[in-house]
């Protein structure tokens, strides 16, 4: 489903030239759970970036369901990120002044889906969370571990291919960021492709396909074996 | 995207800084207000004043000696000498005879002092006719007016403005009393009604004289100037033509008269009006911009502050024209509201205004009110599109780094 091919992206930093990407090669499959490892600077959240539609590669190429996705405009790749890309953050990028429902219906907003339609696809995203009896607590009324199921229904409410996760359980402490990963551990036996990007290893090596990075490279693709 | 939900987002957005926002919309409704209060101001005057010359006098056209388009003999006339002819009472017997002119009344103007026993007053002494009163729609608080008799006939007499007749005979009679005016001697015919300033002069301040006797005393050669009142509307061209082609025929074919119609004078003051109020309208105006450039500051602030909101609406899926259809909206719902807000303090204070000064009906006229809540709305458009686009633009990665 996706397909990375000689992915470089340049940094310019002063008068030298940063590569934080430098040739990856990788290839992601319908379904797949993979984690990237890394230390910090070793180019995870940059390729995160990239498999988004977040950031343009400097050279390289990128299909995405059979498109090229390389050479699009902000426009094009918007679309894309609507449709078929979900994003958790390791700081939720909950919008404050709006509660938990209109969160979670923000991507249904942006679509133009209709109001009744978007109540209730945003409800059921929050049920399937966990969420629905405190739906119209605002951000600041909710714990941490809350306020990541909330992002989580978010990222899944358009339905995407692919859910990635930078670092989602780093601002957790170790009970709701359990909550969270067996979350969208869940959505991926339902189907949906699950990238984590996080340098904690615990968290990393409960996906059945490890990346570790390095200055800018894959230097180990490892799958574990199906228990 | 809808409509609905942009402008439900922006409003949110904007109820999250509270003192922020209001402050904006104090800042464009102070703009609007000033421009409605301003505009009101004005065009109360202007309907006062035109209001003023209308009571002068109806179907009214006033004849002066001289050919003078605006500024009296003209340089010409002055290096040569040349002044105009006056016009004589027989130049005003002789307009009588147009069939488009009901009356006539000859103005003769001029200082003096007027004395009863011991007491003695500065007055200005009028000199015309009997069809001065109606010309002029002057009324009578007791007595008559001076007598119909013929322009020419000396005749003894005077009517007295209300405040002298009070002044000189401190509540006596004086209808019959003999008074003298300067040199001369005359017999009390009847008071004017007290009105105060009506056009040129305060006829309480005055005494009126027939215009022979006038025109002796001062050893003037001609009148001040002409009242006419045409037959009827329709034939007010009509008569100014009688008065030019008289005149001009009585003056060896000199057209030396201008003739001013009270339509004239109206539509000068009208035209008068009409800038000073675009002018206080642009003044205002003015602050409107001011109030956009607060905007732009503003919404420069919200974009910084917000970054990390642009940053996710750009990973779920939002376009740069959304963003900027977003902050634009906030910034067009912030000065529509201040708009609405200002024009109806702005009408308020009208209001208050005219009720505390019933003789001038201010009220700001339609297009100022239209014109500033447009300005104000466009001025947020405009200075919101800098600060709007520059979220449309801004990098998504970046963004979302920034909390």
């Amino acid at each position: 489903m996706i397909e990375l091919r000689g992915i470089c992206r340049d940094y310019a930093v002063g008068d030298q030239t940063v590569h934080a990407l430098d040739h990856v090669d990788l290839a992601i499959a319908a379904g797949e759970y993979l984690s990237i490892m890394g230390p910090s600077g070793s180019g995870k959240s940059t390729l995160l970036n990239i498999i988004g539609l977040l950031d343009r590669p400097t050279a390289g190429s990128y299909v995405l369901a059979g498109a090229d996705v390389a050479a699009l405009d902000d426009n094009a790749l918007a679309s894309y990120r609507q449709s078929k890309i979900g994003f958790i953050f390791q700081s939720f990028h909950l919008v404050a002044r709006l509660n938990a429902l209109e969160n979670v219906e923000l991507p249904l907003v942006l679509a133009g889906a209709d109001v009744k339609e978007r109540h209730a696809r945003a409800e059921r995203m929050l049920d399937s969370v966990g969420l629905r009896p405190r739906m119209l607590h605002r951000p600041d009324q909710l714990s941490g571990g809350e306020r990541q199921r909330v992002a989580i229904g978010r990222a899944m409410v358009m339905q995407p291919s692919f859910l990635l996760a930078d670092e989602p359980t780093g601002n957790l402490d170790t009970s709701s960021g359990g909550e969270v990963l067996r979350i969208i551990e869940q959505l991926n036996r339902d189907g949906i492709a699950l990238v984590v990007v996080t340098h904690d290893p615990e968290v990393g090596r409960r996906a059945a396909r490890h990346l570790k990075m390095r200055d800018g490279k894959i230097f180990s693709d490892a799958r574990r074996a199906e228990p | 995207m809808r409509l609905v939900d942009t402008t439900r987002l922006a409003l949110q957005a904007l109820r999250r800084y509270p003192l922020r926002s209001s402050m904006l919309l104090l800042a464009i409704s102070i703009g609007v207000a000033a421009v409605v209060m301003l505009t009101a101001v004005a065009e109360g005057g202007r309907r006062y004043v035109t209001g003023e010359f209308a009571s002068l006098g109806t179907n009214l056209l006033i004849a002066l000696p001289g050919r003078s388009e605006t500024a009296g003999a003209g340089l010409q006339g002055m290096l040569i000498g040349e002044t105009a002819r006056d016009l004589t009472l027989e130049d005003v017997i002789a307009l009588t005879r147009s069939a488009n002119i009901a009356r006539v009344a000859p103005l003769v103007v001029g200082g003096g002092t007027a004395s009863w026993r011991s007491r003695e007053r500065d007055i200005t002494v009028l000199g015309t006719t009997a069809s001065l009163l109606e010309v002029q729609h002057w009324t009578l608080e007791r007595g008559r007016f001076l007598p119909e008799t013929d322009m020419d006939v000396l005749s003894p007499v005077c009517v007295l403005g209300g405040v002298v007749a009070e002044e000189l005979f401190r509540g006596r009679e004086p209808l019959g009393e003999w008074i003298r005016i300067g040199d001369t001697r005359c017999r009390v015919l009847g008071v004017l009604t007290q009105a105060g300033m009506t056009g040129a002069f305060n006829t309480d301040e005055v005494v009126v004289l027939p215009v022979a006797n006038v025109l002796q005393m001062f050893n003037a050669p001609g009148v001040f100037r002409i009242f006419v009142e045409a037959a009827s509307g329709e034939r007010i061209a009509d008569a100014r033509q009688d008065i030019i082609d008289t005149i001009k025929a009585r003056h060896q074919g000199e057209e030396d008269v201008t003739v001013i119609t009270q339509d004239a004078i109206i539509a000068t003051f009208n035209d008068i009006f009409g800038v000073v109020t675009a002018a206080l309208a642009a003044i205002a105006g003015i602050s409107l911009v001011v109030a956009g450039v607060l905007i732009m500051n503003v919404m420069l602030v919200a974009v910084s502050q917000r970054t990390g909101e642009i940053g996710l609406l750009k990973a779920i899926g939002a376009k740069n024209r959304q963003i900027l259809g977003l902050f634009l909206t906030e910034a067009a719902c912030l000065s529509l509201l201040g708009g609405v807000v200002g024009f109806l303090v702005g009408t308020f204070a009208a209001f208050v205004a005219r009720t505390l000064y019933p003789i001038i009906d201010f009220q700001a006229p339609a297009w100022a009110s239209a014109a500033a809540l447009g300005v104000a709305i466009a001025s947020g458009l405009v200075f919101g599109i800098l600060p709007a686009r520059r979220a449309a633009r801004l990098d998504p990665v970046l963004a979302l780094q920034k909390r």
